[in-house]
C-alpha cells in the first residue's frame, strides 16, 4: 500500500556550523525513503517551528553541537505547543551530556541519539514511532 | 617514481615467488577477507612494500636533507634537537576571567604557548546581547565583546614572551587589532608580539561554515592583514591555512591535503593581485592540519604537504626567499575520532595521533582531551592531554633523529602517492578557475559530503571498526564534565552594558564612520579597526558597520 511518505525536518538551531552529522542524517533518511527537508544553518526556534508547520512534517530532528540545547530545546517545544503542533515528534542529536537527557525528555523530546548512534537506528526508530503516517 | 630498472629484475622475481608461494598460500588457507586493508580514507594498502616500490626514487630531488629543498624531511636542519614543537592547548570558556585563570594554570604546568577558543557569538562577529547569542555565551569558548574583555583575558600574561594563536575567522582582523591594542597597553610593541590568527575564510565556506561576508570582501580583509602584518607586526602569522576543519567535516586525507594547499595558492594569488611581494608576506603564512587515526597515512600527508608547498612557491610563484618555501604547521588531533563510548579509550587515540604529528614534523601541537564528546575539557582531562605530548617528547625517544620514517618503503610510497593525488585535485581546481570559483560551484563541499557519507556507511557495515562503538561495546559510568554556569551570560551582558555606558560614545561613532568610509574607498582597514577597538567599539558594532558595506554571505542549502 503506497501511503504518505514520512516527512522529516532536519534542523540546525544555534550558532554552530558543524553540519557533517546533519547532512549524513539527511542523506540516510532520504535513502530510507523519507521526505527530508533540511533547514540549513543557524535557524532560530521560530524559523524551525514555522518550517515544520508549513512543511507539515511528522518529525523534527535537531542537531546541536554548541552546548546551547538547554536553552534552544525548551523554546522550540514551547513554540510547538503554542502553535498547536505538539503532535510533531522531536528528536535530537549532537553533543549532549548524559545528565541533561532526563531534563530534555521531560520537555517532550521523544528521543536523543548520542554520538556513535547508527543512521540505521535512527531510521528504525522513526519507522517504528511514526506509524500513523503510512495509514493516512 | 617507477622506472624500468633491469638491476631490480632478480628482486622482482624473488618478490613474485614470495607473493605466490608464501603469502598467497597462507592466505588461501585462512579465511581472511583481503578487501578490508584500507586506510581510514579508504585507500588500498599493499601487503608488503619493498625496494621495488621505491625504484627510481631520487633522494636529493624528492626528499633532500631536513632544512633543505624540497623539505620532505622537515623544514629545520636540527628539527626537534634544536627546539621541540610548541605545546599549545586550544582553550577558552566562560568569561574572560575564567579563561585567564586556565591560561595561567596551563603555563605553570609547562605549556609553551596560548591558543584562544572564542565562544560562538565572537566567532560569528556578534555581541553577547544579540538575540542569536541566547544560550551560547561562554559555552563553546570565551566571551569577548570588546577590548575590555581582551584586557582581562591577557591580564598578567607577558605578551612579549608568550605567543598566542587565535582561532577566529570572519572577525579575525578585529580580534587581532584588540590583541595589538592590549600589547600596547602592556608597553609591548607590535614589532615584538608573536602569534597567529586563523583568518582562513575559504575553509569556512568549504567546511566549518563560520562565514559572514561574501568571498570577495572576505578575501580583501585577509589581504589587508597580510599587507599590514608584513610591515607592522613582522613576527605574526597572519593566517593559518587550515585542513583541520575540512577533515573534521568528513574529507579523506588526500582531500584535506589538496584543498588546504589549493586554499594557500588562492590566498597567494589574491595578495599578488594587490601587488604584494611573495618574498615578503608568504613567510608569515602558516598551516594547520588534522592528525587522524590512520598512523602512516597521516605521516605521509604531512611529508607530502611540505614537498608540494615548497614546489608551488618556488616553481609556480617564483619565490626566492627560502622562508617562503617552508610549510610550517600546527596540528590538532582529530575531534571526530573521539568517542563518547568508553571515553578513557580516547587517551590512546590521541597519543597515537599526536605521535603521527610528531613523526610528521609538526611545529606545534594540540592534543584533544578524553571528555570532549561531552563538553569542553575539565582541568584533569586537559592535563592528561598535555602530559601525552610531554611523554612523547621526553620519554619515547622519537625526537632524537629527524624524520625517522624517511626511507621506509611504505612511508615513501604512500608519500609519493598522496603527493600525486593531491596534485591532481589542485589541477582540477585550477581548471575550474581557482578555489573561490570551485566553492561557488560547490565542488569541495560535495566531495567532502560524499566522503563523510561513505565513512559513516563503512562504520555501519563494520568495514571500519571503532572500538567500543561497533565492536567491543560495554556499559560505562558517566565521566565528570565541565559545566559552564548560566550566570556567565548574565555577567557578560552586565559588563557589555557598562562598557557601552562609560566609553566616549561620540568617539565610537566617529571611528565607526571612518571605518565605513575606508571600506567604501577600498583602503587597508587595519589602522581603522585599531581606531575602533581602542575606542571600545564592540565587535558586533564593528562587524555591523562592515556588513553595511560588504553585505552577508548566504549559503546554498544542499546535502
Amino acid at each position: 500500500m503506497a501511503g504518505k511518505k514520512i516527512r522529516v525536518l532536519v534542523a540546525k538551531p544555534g550558532l554552530d556550523g558543524h553540519d557533517r552529522g546533519a547532512k549524513v542524517i539527511c542523506r540516510s533518511l532520504r535513502d530510507a525513503g523519507f521526505e527530508v527537508i533540511y533547514t540549513g544553518l543557524r535557524r532560530t526556534p521560530e524559523e524551525i517551528v514555522s518550517s515544520a508547520i508549513q512543511e507539515d512534517v511528522d518529525v523534527i530532528g535537531l542537531s546541536i553541537l554548541s552546548g546551547a540545547h538547554n536553552v534552544l530545546v525548551p523554546k522550540i517545544m514551547d513554540l510547538l505547543k503554542e502553535k498547536g503542533a505538539e503532535d510533531v515528534n522531536v528528536i535530537a542529536g549532537g553533543i549532549i551530556p548524559d545528565k541533561d537527557i532526563p531534563g530534555l525528555e521531560k520537555m517532550g523530546i521523544s528521543k536523543i541519539f548520542l554520538p556513535g548512534s547508527s543512521t540505521e537506528d535512527i531510521v528504525e526508530w522513526i519507522k517504528e514511532n511514526i506509524k500513523e503516517a503510512s495509514a493516512v | 617514481m617507477k622506472k624500468n630498472n633491469p638491476s631490480q629484475n632478480p628482486l622482482k622475481q624473488a618478490f613474485s615467488i614470495w607473493k605466490k608461494e608464501k603469502f598467497d598460500k597462507v592466505m588461501r588457507d585462512t579465511d581472511c577477507d583481503q578487501s578490508g586493508f584500507t586506510t581510514v580514507s579508504g585507500k588500498k594498502i599493499k601487503e608488503l612494500y619493498t625496494p621495488l616500490d621505491l625504484d627510481g626514487l631520487d633522494y636529493a630531488q624528492q626528499l633532500g636533507f631536513p632544512g633543505e629543498y624540497p623539505y620532505t624531511r622537515g623544514i629545520h636542519p636540527t628539527m626537534y634537537r634544536g627546539r621541540l614543537w610548541t605545546m599549545r592547548q586550544f582553550s577558552g570558556f566562560g568569561a574572560a576571567e575564567d579563561t585567564n585563570k586556565r591560561y595561567k594554570y596551563l603555563l605553570s604546568h609547562g605549556q609553551t604557548g596560548l591558543s584562544v577558543a572564542f565562544h560562538l557569538p565572537t566567532l560569528m562577529g556578534i555581541d553577547s546581547d544579540h538575540p542569536l547569542a541566547v544560550g551560547e555565551v561562554g559555552k563553546c569558548g570565551v566571551a569577548i565583546d570588546s577590548l575590555a574583555d581582551m584586557e582581562i583575558l591577557f591580564d598578567g600574561i607577558p605578551l612579549d614572551k608568550i605567543s598566542t594563536s587565535m582561532t577566529i575567522n570572519p572577525p579575525a582582523a578585529v580580534l587581532w587589532a584588540m590583541y595589538i591594542a592590549v600589547a600596547e597597553k602592556q608597553g609591548v610593541s607590535p614589532k615584538v608580539i608573536s602569534g597567529t590568527i586563523q583568518n582562513d575564510i575559504l575553509k569556512e565556506y568549504i567546511a566549518q561554515k563560520t562565514f559572514v561576508f561574501p568571498p570577495e570582501s572576505s578575501m580583501k580583509l585577509i589581504v589587508d592583514t597580510f599587507e599590514y602584518g608584513a610591515k607592522e607586526v613582522p613576527r605574526w602569522n597572519t593566517i593559518s591555512i587550515s585542513g583541520y576543519h575540512i577533515r573534521e567535516a568528513g574529507s579523506t586525507a588526500v582531500q584535506e591535503l589538496a584543498f588546504t594547499l589549493r586554499d594557500g595558492i588562492e590566498y597567494v594569488e589574491w595578495a599578488q593581485k594587490r601587488g604584494l611581494d611573495v618574498n615578503e608576506f608568504v613567510p608569515r603564512l602558516s598551516f594547520f592540519f588534522n592528525a587522524h587515526n590512520d598512523f602512516f597515512e597521516e605521516i605521509a600527508k604531512f611529508r607530502a604537504a611540505r614537498k608540494i608547498w615548497a614546489e608551488v612557491m618556488k616553481e609556480r610563484f617564483k619565490a626566492k626567499d627560502p622562508r617562503s618555501w617552508w610549510l610550517r604547521f600546527h596540528t590538532q588531533t582529530s575531534g571526530v575520532s573521539l568517542m563518547a563510548q568508553q571515553p578513557q579509550n580516547n587517551v590512546i587515540r590521541v597519543a597515537l595521533q599526536a605521535l603521527a604529528a610528531v613523526l610528521g614534523g609538526t611545529q606545534s601541537l594540540h592534543t584533544n582531551s578524553l571528555d570532549e564528546t561531552y563538553a569542553l575539557p575539565s582541568e584533569d582531562a586537559v592535563t592528561i592531554a598535555l602530559r601525552t605530548q610531554q611523554v612523547i617528547a621526553h620519554e619515547s625517544g622519537v625526537i632524537n633523529s629527524a624524520d625517522p620514517l624517511g626511507g621506509s618503503y611504505f612511508v615513501e610510497t604512500l608519500t609519493a602517492q598522496m603527493e600525486k593525488e593531491a596534485k591532481d585535485y589542485i589541477k582540477k581546481i585550477d581548471d575550474m578557475g581557482g578555489m573561490v570559483k570551485a566553492i561557488e560551484l560547490g565542488f569541495p563541499q560535495k566531495e567532502i559530503a560524499d566522503s563523510a557519507y561513505w565513512y559513516q556507511k563503512a562504520v555501519e557495515r563494520k568495514e571500519k571498526i571503532i572500538v567500543g562503538v561497533n565492536a567491543f561495546e560495554m556499559d560505562h559510568e558517566p565521566i565528570p564534565t565541565l559545566k559552564i554556569e548560566d550566570t556567565v551570560g548574565k555577567q557578560q551582558l552586565a559588563r557589555l552594558k557598562k562598557i557601552k555606558k562609560t566609553r566616549n560614545n561620540s568617539e565610537v561613532k566617529a571611528k565607526l564612520l571612518d571605518l565605513k568610509r575606508a571600506a567604501k574607498d577600498d583602503q587597508n582597514l587595519m589602522p581603522f579597526l585599531l581606531g575602533c577597538v581602542k575606542a571600545y567599539a564592540t565587535l558586533g558594532e564593528i562587524m555591523d558597520a562592515l556588513k553595511e558595506i560588504y553585505g552577508e554571505y548566504k549559503e546554498p542549502i544542499t546535502y
